[in-house]
Parts: structure tokens; C-alpha cells; sequence
């Protein structure tokens, strides 16, 4: 059957090169940014002890989080482009960027705690970014929970977009009532916000270590992503053609 | 209140009456088949319920369904109903297709479900009331009160449904059905349930329904009853339509012996 | 009894008088007409009959409202026991009662909404009839904003009681309906998705929920402002919150109600 042959030319073409080279670079990216973070970023200028060891976690945070936003973005655009083409490989997309979220969300949510403990003395603060990540790790697992509810293949992609949909409109509503709802989050690179506990003056290094943390993030997003897209297309593949037999 | 007759001048005269805008779409001016099926697909999950159904119901027919339970019967009502979505093919109402149409087309369509569609903890007579009101009718009170001596409820019409027995449901679904006259008349297994009795008054009602001018699509697994209330039998095997007949050369004994033989065939080739 | 649905005014009020016999008048049986819908009006009159419906059903089968009211009362009389030993000053923790109890016992009648409908198969009746899918969910809306407040009419009384508070300030008040409306707007419609859903009793709290949280936390926040006896300037942006978030999923719930119903 022609699946078949549009898999073999997958195996073989440009598309594949591609990924390999994605693949590499996710991974040279991955291991710049370790020696960047643990070797090349200077230390920072005003903190000690704990909170300085602690802050060479943030470039891992700061690398999650950018990771949960593509996905965020992803699956928005996923979920959208699925009620309007209602073209299958926009439901694997939403469902692939959630998954790669809510590993992204998760690990900022960890690293985070490690990096509040010796900073706000608290694993846990109601802070507006931490609230809003939460809710949006909840609502992603809510949305996968309820995929695996629905039987039917066209209903389970339209009804989980509709929610997608609905739950990411709901989030920056969620962002501005937690932000008036209380607020302790450092806003860490102006300094100038006398609000702001824990933030630390940052030098030249630490700026490009962030930098580096932002792609190389994108780039270990990009690649779950896609492999993980991929990999749902074959799982839908393997169910047609085991309905075709029967 | 005189009692309602239906007739089908009503039907078309409701209709009229019920025009807030008067934009009728072009009719045809040769008769288009009421119930028009072409090349119907529809596959559930792992299961292919309908490979390229055709089939045409004409005004003033009855037409039957037969086949085994899971043969696509009910699937196929569903669609042409419009609660169901065929994967490929064109179901066309009266020269109109249901695709194209929107919602205003279900007017013209009555179904009897294998659910009764109705509210257990509402009387008759309000159950009757909510769906006219959901069809816009005039007069709805009137209208109710000719359903409800039609199909026999009018003495227990303020009693709620869940104190009904299952003939009682049967035949108060059948009146939500024809609440609104509908020229498309689909009647999924309307005889289960019933006894003697209720069945002769359903097979009065499909008569006098069908007299005028109607198209009315029923499914049964009693082939004697499909042979005695219908004008043709279709016979559905393995999501196609494997026979086609009128009853007027056809009894129930030859029906059967076909059924048997098309059924031995397809599990012999399957 | 007639009931009250035959009582709506009839649509031949607005429409023009009947006009020159239609081509089809002549042979008024050949083919199905098309024709159009009964505008707003007829719209608005289905929305309230689906309403009436679910509002009289409820009266003789006592599904949701009821299950509704008697869990809050319950879980108000155990909030105040859970906390009366430990919290010196109920204002602290009214707030929170109030919003958490309203958030819970709505998800029972919520899932009712569509709940009944999937259980009985009702829902294909709504389905065949000619009128727009909006209507349904707005019909169920109304139902279910009428259930909800009821509920909530008792619910402040009972945290009065309880906490002795006075909660039945007009702020509070007018709080507690935007906060329902853009909760029963959402409510509706992911009761409408879980019915199809296999675990659906257990499912619609966590899809429901985790959107529910600005609505939680302006109507706590609002709560918890005006019991501390603060002027309107200074809590007014929580009731702006609310009417955002009523205004935004009212519509996208408009937008895509559409889409749920496309097959059954």
C-alpha cells in the first residue's frame, strides 16, 4: 500500500537528514549549555553560599519554561489548525507539544523549588509564574486524561481541541489574577523592581548562558516533538491498517 | 377541539403557515424522489457498517429494511436523520441535500429511535409540548391533542412517561415523531415492543402516513410484517443492498427463503 | 393543564400576511421546502423551551438542584467544623468556604446537564430538531444558571450561619452571579464534552477546575475585600476579571458548541 512506500521514502529522504542534524545539534546544544552553566557563567556578584550554588540552577528553569512555551504555543496552533483543516496531523501535533510540555512544565517546576528553597526560604510560594505554570501542567494533564476517554478517533481530536482551545484562553486570565493575587516572583534582570526578592545582578556570561539554555531548550523541544509526532502518525497508521484487516 | 386528521394538504399548509420569511428554494418542478441515498459510506471504529448504500424512496412509499442485528440498519436511518455523519456519499431530501441544507431541512424529517427520545419524568402531553416548541408549531395544543388520540394516549396524556409500559413509549415516540408532520417519515424497529394490538395501530397509521404521500423508511426484523406493511423490501447484507424487491410479487415465504440463502452466502464468502 | 410553552407568542404575530399561492401550494405533497429559520425570536423561543424543560424536569425528578443543595449545606457545616477549632477568626477562611462550596456542588448539577440527556438518549431528540446547536447550550445555560443561583441562595445564608459573617453584602452578591455565569458558560460546555466521554462523572472536576481558577481566585479575593470592609476602588478590578472572563467564554462557547454536537 502506498503508506508503506511514503514510509520507506521517509527512511531514505531530506526529511530524515534533516533530523539527524537536529539531533545533533540538540545535542552539542545540550552540552554547551552544561559547560555554560556549571563552568563558563561567572558567579553572581552579590550572593553567597546556598543561594550561590543555587543560582546555576535557573539556567535549567529558564530553559524548561522556554521549552513549555514552545509547546504552549505548539499546541495552540495545533489544536486551532485542527478544527479548521480537521487533518489528523495538527491532533498528533497538539497531542505531541502537550506531552513535551508537560515534561518541560514539570522540570520548571522542580528546578524551581530547588532554586526557591535557599532563595525564599519556601519550596512552594503562590507567586502569579508559579501558579500559572502549575494550572498549565494540570490543564495538560487534564487534556491527555480526557483524550484517552474518547473511543472515537475524529471525536477524540475534535473534543480534545475544543478543550485545548479552552484551556489555553483561560490561562492568561489565570496569569493576571494570580499576578494581583499576590506576588513575591523576582523580576530578575531589572533590579529595579524593589518588590523582587532573590534576584541577582547578572554579568556578561550568565547572559549568554541564558541565551544558550533558550536554544538548546527549543532545540531538545523541537526534537521530542517531532519524534514524538512521528510516532503518533505510524500509531495511527498501525490502527487503520489493523481495521482494514478485520 | 376536533381531532386532528393528517393529512398531507396540512403538512405543506403548516408549512406555509409557519413561513415568518417567504424564501422558498427553488422546487423542482418534476418530483424528486423524497429520500435519495447515493454511494453512502460509513465506517465505525474497526468496522465498515455501509459500503456504497443507493437507494430512493418515493412519495406516497413505504419502504423496509431488513438484515441481521448490526447489519447497518440503524446506521443508516441515523444518517439520512442527520444525527450521524456518513464518511463519504450524499443522503437528498426532496431534491435538497442534507449536506448543503442546514438546520431548517430536519423539519421534514420524523425518526423513531431505538431510543424513545423521550422524557421519562415529563407527562405525554408535555413532551409533546417541548418538541412542538422546538418545531415552531402553530397551535401546538390542538396539534397535541391530534397526536395523542392518533397513537392512543389521550387518556393517560398527563401521566409521567416513566409510568408507561413499553407498547405505551413505543407508540408516544412515534407520535413525537409525526408531531410535525414531516413528509420523511424513518422508522427504526417500530414493532419491537409492541403487542397485537399497538402493532395494528402502528400498521393503520404507516398506512394512512403513507397514503398521503410520504416517504417513509422502516426497519424490522419481522419479514412477514415488512412484507404486509410495506411497498418494498430492501434487503441490506454486508453494508450493501443485496435485494430489492415490491411486495406486490413477493410473500413472506419467499422472502425468507431469500433472506436465508443472501445470509448463507455472505457468511460463506466471508 | 396547558402547559406554559404554548402560551410564547406565535410566530404569526411578526410575519407579513400570506402572500400570492406559492408554486408548491399547487402540488403541496412533490418535495421537501426549505425554509427559513423563525429569526431571533424563534430562536430565543426554543432556548427558553429547552430551559423550561430541564427547569420542569427537574421539579418531578429532583436530579440536580436537589443533589446540589444538599451537598452544600453539607460541605458548609463540615468547612465550619474543620476549621472551628483552630482559626481564631472565621473571616480568614469564609472567603475560601464560600468559592470552594460553590465550585463543587456546581460540578454535581453540571454533570447532570448533559449527563441526564446521555443516559436516556434524549440527546438525539434535541439534535433533530431545526434549530441551531447554540440554542441547545444556551437552553442549558439558562437551566443551569437558575439551578446554580438557587443553590447559591442558600449557600450565603448558610456561611452566615455557620460563620456568623455578614456575607450578604451587595458586592459579595453581585460577585457571586458574574462569577456563576462565566462558571456555569464554561461548566455547560465541558459538561457537554465529558458526556461523551467514558469516565465522565469523575472527568468534568478536572477539566473544569483548572479553568475555573480566575473566577476561584477573583471571587475569593473580592469576598475576602469587601468582609474586610474596603471600598469599591480597591477591589473593583476582581469584578472587571469576572465580566472579561464571562464575556470571552460566553462567546468562544458560542463559537464552538457547534462543533461538539456534529455526530452522536
Amino acid at each position: 500500500m502506498s503508506t508503506l512506500a511514503v514510509a520507506r521514502t521517509n527512511r531514505m529522504g531530506i526529511g530524515n537528514i534533516l533530523l539527524m542534524l537536529l539531533n545533533v545539534a540538540t545535542v552539542v546544544a545540550m552540552g554547551l549549555l552544561m559547560w555554560a552553566a556549571l563552568v563558563y557563567a561567572r558567579p553572581a556578584s552579590n550572593l553567597a553560599g546556598d543561594e550561590q550554588t543555587a543560582q546555576r540552577i535557573f539556567y535549567l528553569h529558564m530553559g524548561c519554561n522556554i521549552g513549555a512555551l514552545v509547546a504552549y504555543f505548539a499546541s495552540l496552533t495545533g489544536s486551532l489548525a485542527y478544527l479548521l483543516t480537521r487533518k489528523l496531523g495538527w491532533d498528533r501535533l497538539t497531542l505531541a507539544s502537550i506531552e513535551v510540555g508537560t515534561l518541560c512544565g514539570i522540570g520548571t517546576l522542580v528546578t524551581g523549588m530547588f532554586w526557591a528553597k535557599p532563595t525564599w526560604n519556601t519550596y512552594w510560594t503562590w507567586d502569579p509564574r508559579v501558579t500559572t505554570a502549575t494550572i498549565t501542567v494540570l490543564l495538560y494533564i487534564a487534556y491527555i486524561l480526557f483524550r484517552n476517554g474518547i473511543d472515537n478517533r475524529q471525536t477524540r481530536a475534535r473534543f480534545s481541541s475544543i478543550y485545548a482551545l479552552f484551556a489555553f484562553l483561560s490561562l492568561p486570565i489565570t496569569f493576571y489574577s494570580a499576578r494581583w493575587f499576590r506576588s513575591i516572583h523576582p523580576v530578575v534582570f531589572s533590579g529595579s523592581n524593589p518588590d523582587a526578592q532573590g534576584g541577582f545582578d547578572i554579568g556578561p556570561s550568565m547572559g549568554q548562558t541564558v541565551g544558550i539554555a533558550s536554544l538548546a531548550f527549543t532545540l531538545l523541544c523541537a526534537t521530542l516533538m517531532i519524534y514524538r509526532w512521528r510516532q503518533l502518525g505510524l500509531e495511527d497508521q498501525m490502527a487503520e491498517l489493523r481495521e482494514e484487516i478485520e | 377541539m376536533t381531532p386532528h386528521k393528517i393529512t398531507a394538504t396540512n403538512v405543506m399548509a403548516e408549512v406555509q403557515a409557519n413561513e415568518l420569511v417567504a424564501e422558498p428554494v427553488n422546487v423542482p418542478t418534476s418530483s424528486p424522489p423524497l429520500i435519495q441515498v447515493n454511494r453512502l459510506y460509513k465506517r465505525y471504529g474497526r468496522k465498515n457498517v455501509l459500503r456504497g448504500i443507493e437507494m430512493s424512496v418515493g412519495a406516497g412509499q413505504v419502504m423496509a429494511i431488513l438484515g441481521d442485528n448490526g447489519a447497518g440498519k440503524s446506521t443508516l436511518l441515523r444518517i439520512i436523520s442527520g444525527i450521524a455523519k456518513a464518511d463519504r456519499g450524499e443522503i437528498v431530501l426532496g431534491g435538497v441535500s442534507l449536506k448543503a441544507a442546514g438546520h431548517e431541512l430536519r423539519r421534514y424529517i420524523g425518526l423513531v429511535s431505538h431510543a424513545p427520545l423521550l422524557y421519562d419524568s415529563l407527562s405525554a402531553e408535555e413532551n409533546l409540548a417541548f418538541f412542538a416548541a422546538m418545531y415552531d408549531l402553530e397551535e401546538p395544543s390542538a396539534r397535541i391533542a391530534g397526536v395523542l388520540r392518533d397513537v392512543d394516549l389521550w387518556t393517560r396524556r398527563r401521566d409521567p412517561v416513566r409510568t408507561y409500559s413499553r407498547g405505551m413509549i413505543q407508540r408516544l415516540a412515534i407520535g413525537r415523531a409525526i408531531l410535525h408532520n414531516p413528509p420523511v417519515l424513518l422508522l427504526d424497529e417500530p414493532d419491537t415492543g409492541l403487542d397485537q394490538e399497538s402493532a395494528q395501530m402502528l400498521q393503520n397509521l404507516i398506512r394512512t402516513l403513507g397514503a398521503e404521500n410520504r416517504a417513509i423508511l422502516l426497519s424490522t426484523h419481522n419479514l412477514d410484517r415488512a412484507v404486509e406493511w410495506a411497498d418494498s423490501v430492501s434487503l441490506l447484507v454486508g453494508g450493501k443492498i443485496a435485494y430489492e424487491e415490491t411486495t406486490a410479487k413477493l410473500s413472506g415465504v419467499q422472502l425468507r427463503k431469500v433472506y436465508a440463502q443472501l445470509y448463507a452466502e455472505a457468511s460463506e464468502s466471508a | 393543564m396547558i402547559v406554559s410553552i404554548s402560551n410564547a407568542t406565535p410566530a404569526q404575530e411578526q410575519m407579513p400576511p400570506l402572500h400570492e399561492p406559492q408554486l408548491d401550494e399547487a402540488k403541496p405533497e412533490q418535495a421537501v421546502k426549505m425554509r427559513t429559520g423563525g429569526g431571533l425570536a424563534g430562536y430565543l423561543r426554543k432556548v427558553w423551551a429547552i430551559a423550561a424543560k430541564d427547569l420542569r424536569a427537574e421539579l418531578r425528578a429532583k436530579e440536580s438542584l436537589s443533589t446540589m443543595i444538599a451537598f452544600s449545606l453539607l460541605a458548609v457545616l463540615i468547612f465550619g467544623l474543620a476549621f472551628d477549632l483552630r482559626v481564631p477568626d472565621a473571616e480568614m477562611i469564609a472567603p475560601g468556604v464560600l468559592w470552594v462550596v460553590i465550585l463543587f456542588s456546581g460540578i454535581l448539577g453540571l454533570n447532570r446537564s448533559f449527563g441526564a440527556e446521555a443516559d436516556r438518549g434524549t440527546m438525539a431528540a434535541l439534535l433533530l430538531a431545526p434549530v441551531d446547536r447554540s440554542a441547545i447550550y444556551f437552553g442549558k445555560f439558562f437551566a443551569n444558571l437558575v439551578f446554580m443561583l438557587l443553590n447559591e441562595a442558600l449557600i450565603l445564608p448558610a456561611t452566615l450561619i455557620i460563620f456568623d459573617l455578614n456575607i450578604l453584602q451587595l458586592w459579595i452578591v453581585v460577585g457571586v452571579f458574574l462569577g456563576t455565569v462565566g462558571y456555569v458558560a464554561v461548566g455547560t460546555l465541558f459538561a457537554a464534552l465529558a458526556a461523551n466521554s467514558r469516565a465522565r462523572e469523575s472527568m468534568l472536576p478536572i477539566l473544569l477546575l483548572p479553568v475555573m481558577v480566575p473566577v476561584f481566585m477573583a471571587g475569593v479575593a473580592l469576598t475576602a475585600n469587601v468582609l474586610d470592609g474596603r471600598v469599591l476602588e480597591e477591589f473593583q478590578r476582581w469584578l472587571w476579571i469576572m465580566v472579561v472572563y464571562d464575556l470571552v467564554f460566553v462567546t468562544v462557547a458560542y463559537l464552538v458548541f457547534e462543533l461538539i454536537w456534529e455526530e452522536v
